[in-house]
């Protein structure tokens, strides 16, 4: 399964011009973000022109062959999360396939057809795939189900409604008669699809809500599994990059005597800001790299500093933002009651996936052929046309399984920069970053300020300005969706705020870094706004004299399912239950990506400030759990990703360079450091919430909150700084 | 210079410098890509393979210092009783998420349980500590490698 090469042959075969079957209706729920004026991206019906060989293929998502063998093809693309598993089920569900004989293939890049319906554009990230096409693959799948009826009716000659299915068959009870899927392929292939399908009542689904096993790790525990790392092609050679250290510089002048007389060594590339040196293999590439003499010109940025970045950001905050959203009357609410005021902060963090970024790329006179991984297919075809001067259509782009993404892989450089090295030979490269190269040239998740100024009237807020500054990621990445001034993603989780509060003010200040590029960092604008909203959250509490889940607990009277999962995890986490000093519990509340999430962390600080977790409790209200058992790993593993930001994470700027450079000094979370993480997925009929990045939010707040518990110190800055929790340090 | 190994099993003979890393020969010679690069300085074990049945980290040793001692990557770990069960396990609890860090997982993992049948939590730190998973699979790495050293089922 999944190989680009079997996907190349089939869509050869069968071309890949699938009557889409659909509109991109959205799911409910969504956050403002997704309430964009996008483009439908799915378009109306139109009929398949090519042949289809034996084989049934309703729509661009399914297809089956005479033997019965259900190909289903991906939109979105698995890094880890278990889409995969997850689209698969939904489709299966509908179509009543029989799930034993369910295969997977990679969608070509195609946005007519594959477009991420929230986006408009084939990309994978936001947590938005369950969301996004929950109701578009349903109804694929109930379309498809409802011709092989057809099919099998006029065959038997009774009524299509006399019929059911199961398991990959349809069934005649009346006369006993059953024909498989596989059996009625060719005939169904000429029916027309019906109209407006009903889709299942969730109480038949027999798929969807099961923990089923993924279809993508047999393979990876066996070696079997190709990332695009991974690729292997006739005469192809390896290359590693070094790029100008400092942020906008340029290549000045190379001295490659002695790297070609390394053995292995067969060219030097040099490009505007990057050189690469091609080789037999990655090693030799790699000594004639180090055996290069560049001298860089470093251009302006080269004596910024991680102090100039803060200066310029906490200058930005000052100014008026652009509203987000205001409710009530802030003026008014501010000017009585016990007032609060803190400002929070947020470094950089690069992506560091464990498969370092990668492209193999064959430039040939016609055409361009890319193999890698990536969360951006459409994109990296329409960029990799651009650097390689071919038409869009002469790009062929294989993706493959992704070693992690995290919102690397929605930027196509890697793709571009391996193009251009890749014009200058005739043969197959594969480009591989250095893990130092990956780390100091990332797209960072932004420096964020975040200022809440509150007020408490009788123990509760009433009033609750927060104002929002950083970099506007999606300004650059999707253009259209930054409208008046507001990026909708750095405020999302801001404006969606669970707590009764009768007057609330977001505003959104725009302040780009200096030089140094930002991008989607998993749980993207999240990560600000809930860090912000709930340490303050638990500082109000404090001053009001109540304990922080009763306060919030007090607010929470528009919000069952918020309040519902406070309580749940409360109780599982032993919430109140008397700890020995210097243990703290810590709290967070979270609507994100249409699911909420509760979590409370248990940790301890030791005299020198070093911190131990004990244990994270963590409930989730998700709506409909198409496979609880991944969205129960998509939390484990959230929380692990941001409480390694909250411990380790900082990327700082010297020089117009970054100082961190490999795993010894930008640390991950290891397994010594892991708590146990207990995770609960509460029962829920609501429609399905996004799951990839929820518990990154949960982990940095809720950790703080322990910490101030356990300390008294409210830290309003990440990463932790141990010297200010040691004993003796006072809030 | 002419090196012959053997890896899992076979002899593999090929040409690379002595001070080539064990990585980059079976990838990018052998084309054995379950082996694989995270780091290259030793610090995330997605390159650990067994070297006499010790798990170590390939993008740091030298091919010259293998010679004669047998091999073993992710392709062949399962040939093993502690393997097999290691990949059991892992499937069984389904640990694995994008999977990329669990070659050197399932090797660390394999190696762990061939020396220490019984395995505690302090064994498994020790153990694994060396292994970084950026999915954050840890809490399941850890209850798989009770269930294989128990033999029970999940």
């Amino acid at each position: 399964m999944l190989t680009a090469e079997k996907l190349r042959q089939q869509d050869s075969a069968d071309g890949i011009s699938r009557r889409a079957l659909l509109t991109g209706g959205l799911a409910t729920g969504f956050l403002l973000a997704f309430h964009l004026p996008l483009r439908a991206a799915v378009n109306e019906p139109e009929q398949p022109k090519d042949a289809t060989d034996g084989k049934f293929a309703p729509n661009a998502f399914i297809r089956i062959d005479e033997s019965g063998q259900t190909t289903l093809i991906m939109p979105q693309v698995e890094m880890g999360q278990g889409i995969y598993t997850s689209i698969s089920m939904i489709l299966a569900e509908e179509l009543d396939a029989d799930w034993a004989k369910v295969a997977v293939l990679h969608a070509p890049p195609n946005d007519k057809f594959y477009a991420n319906p929230v986006f408009g554009l084939q990309a994978t990230g936001g947590s938005t795939s369950i969301r996004a096409w929950w109701k578009p693959l349903r109804a694929a799948g109930a379309s498809a189900r409802a011709m092989l009826v057809q099919a099998a009716a006029v065959q038997w000659q009774v009524e299509p409604a006399s019929c059911t299915t199961s398991k990959g068959e349809v069934l005649h009870a009346a006369s006993g008669r059953k024909l498989g899927y596989g059996e009625l392929a060719l005939a169904a292939q000429g029916e027309t699809a019906p109209k407006d399908v009903p889709v299942k009542d969730p109480k038949d689904f027999v798929y969807i809500g099961q923990p089923l096993k993924r279809l993508d790790t047999p393979d990876k525990v066996n070696g079997k599994v190709v990332y695009g790392i991974d690729a292997i092609l006739p005469n192809m050679k390896i290359a590693t990059v070094a790029a100008c250290p400092v942020f906008g510089g340029k290549v000045g002048k190379v001295d490659d005597s002695a790297a070609v007389k390394i053995p292995g060594v067969r060219k030097v590339v040099v490009l505007e800001d990057t050189v690469a040196v091609i080789g037999d293999h990655m090693w030799a590439a790699k000594k004639g790299l180090e055996a290069l003499k560049i001298e860089w010109n470093e251009g302006p940025n080269a004596k910024l500093g991680t102090k100039d970045i803060w200066q310029h950001l906490r200058a930005a905050i000052e100014k008026d933002g652009a509203v987000a959203k205001s409710v009530g009357d802030i003026a008014k609410g501010l000017a009585s009651g016990d007032k609060f005021e803190a400002s929070f902060e947020l470094p950089f963090l690069a992506h560091a996936s464990m498969e370092p970024i990668n492209a193999t790329v064959h430039v040939r006179p016609d055409a361009c052929e890319i193999w890698t991984g990536t969360q951006i297919m459409t994109r990296v075809q329409s960029e990799a046309a651009k650097a390689a001067g071919l038409p869009v259509d002469k790009v062929i782009v294989n993706n493959h399984l992704l070693g992690g993404g995290f919102g690397r892989k929605l930027e196509p450089d890697m793709v571009i920069t391996a193009v251009k090295i890749a014009k200058q030979v005739g043969y197959p490269v594969k480009v591989i970053w250095t893990r130092e190269e990956d780390i100091q040239h990332d797209v960072y998740r932004p420096v964020y300020r975040d200022q809440v100024t509150a007020t408490l009237v009788d123990g509760k807020v009433a009033a609750w300005k927060y104002k929002i500054a950083g970099s506007a990621v999606i300004a650059r990445w999707l253009p259209p969706a930054f409208q008046k001034g507001v990026d909708i993603d750095a405020v999302d989780a801001a404006v969606e705020t669970p707590y009764d509060f009768s007057n609330f003010h977001v505003e959104y200040v725009r302040a780009e870094p200096p030089a140094v590029p930002t991008g989607f960092w998993r749980g993207v604008g999240p990560n600000n706004n809930v860090f912000a909203f709930e340490c303050a959250m638990d500082e109000l509490a404090r001053k009001a004299g109540k304990d922080p889940v009763e306060f919030r607990r007090s607010m929470l009277t528009k919000s069952p399912r918020a309040l519902a999962v406070l309580n749940l995890t409360a109780e599982k986490s032993g919430w109140g239950e008397k700890l020995p000093p210097r243990v703290g519990r810590g709290v967070c509340l979270q609507p994100s990506f249409a699911s909420f999430l509760a979590t409370v962390v248990e940790a301890e600080i030791d005299d020198i400030g070093e911190i131990v977790l004990r244990r994270v409790t963590s409930v989730v209200d998700t709506g409909i759990a198409v496979n609880p058992d991944t969205v129960k790993a998509q939390i484990e593993g959230g929380l692990i990703f941001g409480l390694t930001a909250a411990l380790y994470g900082e990327i700082t700027i010297d020089k117009g360079r970054v100082q961190q450079s490999n795993f010894h000094d930008y640390r991950m979370m290891r397994i010594n450091e892991t708590p146990k993480i207990e995770v609960t997925v509460v029962k829920s009929g609501e429609a399905p919430g996004g799951i990839g990045e929820a518990g990154v939010n949960a982990g940095p707040p809720a950790l703080r909150n322990a910490i101030y518990a356990a300390t008294g110190v409210a830290l309003r800055r990440l990463p932790i700084d141990r010297s200010l929790i040691a004993v003796g340090k006072k809030a | 210079m002419a090196t012959t190994l053997t890896i899992n099993g076979e002899q593999k003979s090929f040409d690379a410098p002595p001070e080539m890393p064990l990585l980059w020969v079976l990838r990018d010679i052998l084309g054995m890509t379950g082996t694989k690069f995270g780091c290259g300085i030793a610090q995330c074990g997605a390159c650990t393979v067994h070297i006499d049945g010790k798990a170590v980290r390939s993008c740091v040793l030298p091919v010259s210092a293998v010679q004669g001692r047998p091999v073993t990557t992710i392709e062949a770990v399962g040939n093993s009783p502690a393997g097999a069960k290691v990949q059991k396990a892992w499937l069984d609890l389904e640990v694995i998420q994008c999977g990329y860090c669990q070659s050197g997982q399932i090797m660390a993992a394999a190696a762990l349980l061939s020396a220490t049948p019984n395995p505690d939590d302090s064994d498994i730190d020790a153990a694994m500590a060396g292994n970084i998973c950026r999915c954050g699979t840890y809490v399941r790495i850890r209850e798989a490698i009770k269930q294989a050293a128990s033999g029970r089922q999940s």
